[in-house]
């Protein structure tokens, strides 16, 4: 397994936020997590990253405990991409130089070779003419694709992606998700929060429904999204078909 | 491209431009009033010729700007030290009073002590217990009294400083820094590259600001002893018995401010229209 995630718990004061969660992802394989607002998916892919604090149980990283007080979370974090709903660009730098930072000041590459490899996958998401802009001047599904390149330069083991489509205008969707189906067939192994079933079902290998702080339910899309087993799935998709989402 | 615009149209733009012109107007007449009442009311007043004398004495004020000016030029080369030390001063408190983790609490407490008292405490004070304390110590090397009180000023406005670079650092949203350690970035390249350029980005304003209040508080070194304007112009009332070179030192303060406060307004503008134009 290349994520092992056993028994994970997670307390915000005395709300549960993760009870016992257990996950396992395979190296290629794209799990998509689903359920509703305050599941615990964000928390999920954040205790995974290192940003917040696991209160019980272990998360493995290709065999290696990275839960363990001794790891070291920056060079956990190095092998784990990121990417945010609200994109989270930095402001002050223009695209090419928030893609340049992490390969340059972490991977301690030169500017020239960390250039050279940003603009290759800016021209191949389509926004090289973009690279010396400001965050600011992109619309929002360019940023989302730049904040995904930032991730990638750093030639992850594993992607995770928080909601990044909900902050998108309807319109602009669509550009970030092709990106993503196109990652998954280079073979990119990704852990994906989504509220975009039917995005889940296309590009998933498996969907994990999150309630309560477990996963309740997981199996292949067409399973788990067609013909669910467990009645609070079910409940929670009979919502999700009502609000046209699905 | 041009097209008439319609009746409506017309009627607005003519509308506005006459309430634009009575704005003027009303403007113009309001001045007039104050002025006048201003200048009567002064020039009026009984011991007017008398203040004209020890204030305001066209050769009084020609034969002391000399050394007024020539004390002017310590004050500027203060100013510049002062206000370049106590920004590099003030960055490093603030950075300092962010640490986490219990090995710095000795480091955050003695910041926030040093914040908090260095704050309260008048500079007037500040500046004696430097100039005439640590003289008094009569250890071997004591500088100059010049850079004892330059470095009381420094201490004195670091302690400024450092609040406004501090609260700079914390209105960056946290979601940056998680983003830049996301990237395996550590605490301290998250600082220096993310955090504290946006951070002193967006307090540029406060900082310049308070440069212009450093500006003038540099003449506050007179105290300790070295002859800049304002101790020019103490020596030039008391040779005239005549108030006129402190008018003069005070103009050439305001003059030398200008430029300052041009720049801290030009400043805050833009950075309240890139606010505005950001998302």
């Amino acid at each position: 397994m290349l994520l092992a995630i056993d028994k994970v718990r997670k307390v915000f004061g005395d709300h549960v936020i993760l009870d016992d969660l257990s996950l396992d992802v395979a190296e290629h394989e794209v799990v998509a997590l689903i359920g509703a607002s305050g599941s615990g998916k964000s928390t999920l892919l954040r205790c995974v990253n290192l940003l917040t604090e696991v209160d019980d149980g272990t998360i493995h990283l290709d065999g290696e405990e990275i839960t363990d007080p001794r790891a070291d979370p920056d060079l956990v974090r190095r092998r784990i991409g990121l990417v945010f709903q609200s994109y989270n660009l930095f402001p002050h730098m223009t695209v090419l130089e928030n893609i340049m930072l992490a390969p340059v000041r972490v991977h301690r590459r030169s500017s020239d070779q960390a250039r050279a490899q940003a603009m290759q996958w800016l021209d191949r998401v389509g926004l090289a003419e973009k690279a010396g802009a400001y965050p600011d001047r992109l619309s929002g599904g360019q940023q989302q694709r730049a904040a995904i390149v930032r991730a990638l330069v750093n030639s992850p083991r594993l992607l995770l992606l928080d909601e990044v489509t909900s902050a998108l205008d309807p319109e602009l969707v669509g550009e970030v998700l092709t990106m993503i189906r196109e990652l998954k067939s280079d073979g990119m192994t990704m852990v994906l929060a989504t509220h975009e079933m039917g995005f889940a079902k296309q590009v998933a290998d498996r969907v994990a429904f999150l309630d309560g702080g477990r996963v309740l339910e997981q199996g292949p899309p067409e399973q788990v999204l067609g013909d669910p087993v467990e009645p609070r799935t079910r409940q929670f998709l009979a919502r999700i078909i009502e609000a046209g989402r699905l | 491209m041009s097209r008439t615009p319609s009746t409506r149209q017309q009627e607005r733009i003519a509308y506005r431009r006459g309430r634009a012109v009575r704005s003027v107007l009303l403007a113009a007449a309001s001045t007039a009033v104050v002025g006048t009442v201003l200048t009567v009311g002064i020039t009026g007043a009984p011991g007017w010729e008398r203040v004209k004398e020890s204030f305001f004495d066209p050769e009084t004020a020609v034969e002391y700007l000399p050394e007024i000016l020539q004390g002017l030029w310590l004050n500027v080369k203060l100013l510049v030290i002062c206000a370049t030390l106590a920004m590099v001063l003030g960055l490093l408190i603030a950075v300092l009073r962010t640490l986490r983790g219990p090995v710095f609490f000795p480091v955050r407490a003695m910041a926030t002590t040093y914040t908090y008292s260095l704050r309260g405490l008048p500079l007037i004070i500040v500046i004696y217990l430097f100039a005439f304390g640590i003289p008094g110590l009569r250890l071997q090397g004591t500088p100059d009294v010049l850079w004892l009180g330059a470095a009381a000023i420094t201490v004195t406005y670091g302690a400024y400083l450092a609040e406004v670079f501090r609260a700079g650092i914390e209105s960056v949203h946290p979601s940056q820094i998680a983003a830049a350690r996301s990237l395996g970035l550590s605490y301290r390249q998250a600082m220096r590259h993310v955090v504290l350029p946006q951070a002193v980005r967006r307090v540029a304003p406060p900082l310049l600001n308070d440069t212009v209040a450093l500006q003038k508080d540099v003449g506050l070194i007179s105290l300790a002893g070295p002859v800049d304007a304002i101790r020019a112009a103490q020596i030039g009332v008391a040779q005239s018995a005549d108030f006129t070179p402190y008018v003069v030192a005070g103009v050439l303060f305001v003059l030398l401010a200008l430029p300052l406060i041009a720049v801290t307004d030009w400043v805050t503008l833009r950075a309240a229209r890139r606010q505005n134009a950001g998302s």
